[in-house]
């Protein structure tokens, strides 16, 4: 039989695809099976961020963080934080910055967790997601003790954090830490030796170090190709440099190598939340400048002072001087940064997001090139991105 | 670190200059060198492969939009070293018909960053390989981040259930946009009327 002439045709993938980890719109040019060319199409979940946040005074920025990476929230909030912290030259409190790092944490399980279960999901397994889901609940009760809300937190501050913890709250956590661990074994037993599995992943979308370093990627996807990389070891901020925990790094940069980065991570993380809850000092959480952070409700009532400190700070707000900034933290996904350009007013004059998930995303069509079409779903579930960071 | 940086820029200023303007360290301790638009991809380049720069990585791209100036565009490009732990920020300066040359030869990040940039400001970049539209809708008119551009935007989308499709319209506000100046008035004017008498009275 002669052999056929395969055309080349196109894919819609998306925008509605329970497999897009949101609302990606991908055309994929195929022959046969084969990807030729994926080609992303973003923005759909525009909002026009970084135009917003220019026209808000600082404080009011912070809860536009929370919405980009919507399963990391605190810890982009933290790049802001910082980067005002930063320009004002102002040095936070040291229970502030031990619960900072110790909700970073929280955060980065939180998001390693959703990441995990639904990119096995997308691959064929069902359990971990209903597994993982039950301890993101309870993660999210953990922020919600601290802030009152359980996805969108708000809670850290220029200056420190919004309120002190409740007591009674570190315990809880504490025992949390406890039996993590037996959840992550058992997510593991399922997947990580399963041969399904490894047969969806190993070898699919690998990426070499010098690819990755081009490509601009951080995180666990940097780490899985073989870079040690993570700005909490280079460049320590808050109380990352106290702390005692690994970095995992990867050899091969494929799929597989990804997920085990995060697994590992996750436990990682849960050492540096212990070493947190047990270091906690007593103290302020919030820098004791009237300038920067307001004063307590109970002073008010008393001094004409605080008083016109608190009105001033919530309507003027924070006057940041001149100058500019590049502050990057290392948030789950990776090197999540804010560009802050200065005037010297209450608001930023320029204010760029530097998301880690734009930057994997672009890297889908050099991963998927020449794969078949089920494995641009691993690739997609492997690089973690969602879209309210991706497109702003 | 702020010498080391200092050190830094002297040096890239040294083998590069004429490309390179000025190079300086903030107040914040960090790199800054500002370059001729048409020589980025030189610098970038340069600061890749030179190995006492070794900047393997471009993570960001992004314009700033200054419409007072003559040339109204800032094309800012942040580089990381994972080898020496450092940072530099590359400035260039354009305005809306210049193009600046595509660095997606030299790191292929670039790419998006530049369509991002092009699509918010409307920098042009020469030689890009694909420079479309990437945050916006299809069809979408103007650069949303230029200062000129206002907040709510010139049209908002509906969907009309007589056309069966999503229709286009210009933005109606039940209320006027409000920007208010919080600035306080107290401060970086004059004397304010009144206040010579009590200074006579001291």
């Amino acid at each position: 039989m002669a052999e056929a002439e395969i055309k080349s045709y196109n894919i819609n993938f998306g925008p509605q695809h329970p497999a897009a980890h949101g609302v990606l719109r991908l055309i994929l040019e195929m022959s046969g099976e084969i990807v030729d060319r994926a080609d992303p199409h973003i923005g759909l979940l525009h909002r026009g961020t970084e135009k917003l946040i220019e026209h808000k005074i600082y404080q009011q920025s912070i809860p536009y963080f929370d919405r980009l990476d919507y399963v990391g929230t605190m810890n982009q909030e933290h790049a802001f934080v910082l980067a005002v912290e930063n320009l004002l030259g102002v040095d936070i409190p040291l229970r502030a910055k031990y619960i900072r790092t110790l909700y970073c944490e929280i955060g980065r399980v939180l998001n390693h967790i959703l990441n995990v279960c639904s990119f096995v999901f997308d691959v064929g397994g069902m359990t971990p997601m209903l597994w993982g889901f039950e301890e993101r609940e309870k993660l999210m009760e953990f922020y919600e003790r601290a802030c009152g809300a359980r996805l969108h937190a708000n809670y850290f501050r220029i200056g420190g954090v919004a309120m002190d913890l409740p007591p009674g709250l570190l315990e809880d956590i504490d025992a949390w830490c406890d039996q993590f661990p037996k959840v992550i074994d058992d997510i593991e037993t399922l997947v990580t030796e399963n041969r399904i599995f490894k047969q969806r992943t190993v070898d699919i979308g690998t990426v070499s170090a010098e690819q990755a370093l081009d490509w601009g990627f951080t995180g666990p996807n940097l780490r899985a190709s073989g870079i040690a990389w993570d700005l909490r070891k280079s460049q320590p901020y808050e109380v990352y440099d106290r702390m005692d925990f690994d970095i995992p790094v990867g050899k091969a940069g494929d799929c597989y190598d990804r997920y085990l980065i995060r697994i590992i991570e996750m436990r990682e993380s849960v050492k540096i939340m212990k070493q947190c809850i047990r270091e906690m000092p007593a103290g302020l959480v919030r820098v004791d400048d009237r300038k920067v952070s307001p004063p307590p409700r109970a002073e008010m009532k008393r001094s004409m002072e605080a008083l016109i400190h608190h009105f001033k700070l919530f309507t003027e707000g924070v006057r940041v001087p001149a100058g500019e900034t590049y502050t990057a933290v290392e948030a789950p996904k990776g090197e999540f940064a804010v560009y802050i350009v200065a005037d010297g007013t209450n608001k930023p004059y320029r204010c760029k997001i530097r998301p880690p998930g734009y930057v994997h995303l672009q890297a889908l069509d050099m991963m998927s090139k020449g794969h078949m079409m089920a494995d641009v779903v691993a690739n997609i579930g492997s690089i973690d991105i969602v879209f309210g960071e991706i497109d702003r | 670190m702020t010498q080391v940086l200092k050190d830094l820029g002297d040096y890239i200023a040294a083998a590069l200059p004429n490309d390179v303007l000025s190079a300086e360290v903030n107040r914040v301790g960090e790199l800054t060198v500002n370059v001729r638009a048409a020589s980025v991809a030189r610098v970038l380049t340069f600061l890749r492969d030179d190995s006492g720069c070794l900047f393997k990585q471009l993570v960001d791209v992004c314009g700033v939009d200054y419409p007072e100036r003559e040339e109204r565009f800032d094309v800012v490009y942040h580089l990381l070293s994972l080898k020496h732990n450092q940072r530099v920020r590359v400035k260039a300066q354009t305005d809306e018909e210049t193009p600046v040359p595509s660095v997606v030869g030299v790191f292929s990040s670039a790419g998006w960053f530049e369509r991002e940039t092009w699509d918010m400001y409307g920098i042009i970049f020469a030689d890009h390989p694909d420079l479309r539209r990437i945050l916006t809708d299809y069809g979408f008119e103007g650069h949303p981040l230029r200062k000129d551009f206002p907040l709510t935007g010139y049209v908002e989308i509906r969907y009309d259930e007589e056309q069966k499709r999503c229709v286009y319209e210009p933005v109606k506000l039940v209320q006027d946009f409000r920007s208010f100046d919080f600035l306080s008035p107290w401060e970086g004017q004059g004397p304010l009327p009144g206040d010579e008498k009590a200074e006579g009275s001291r």
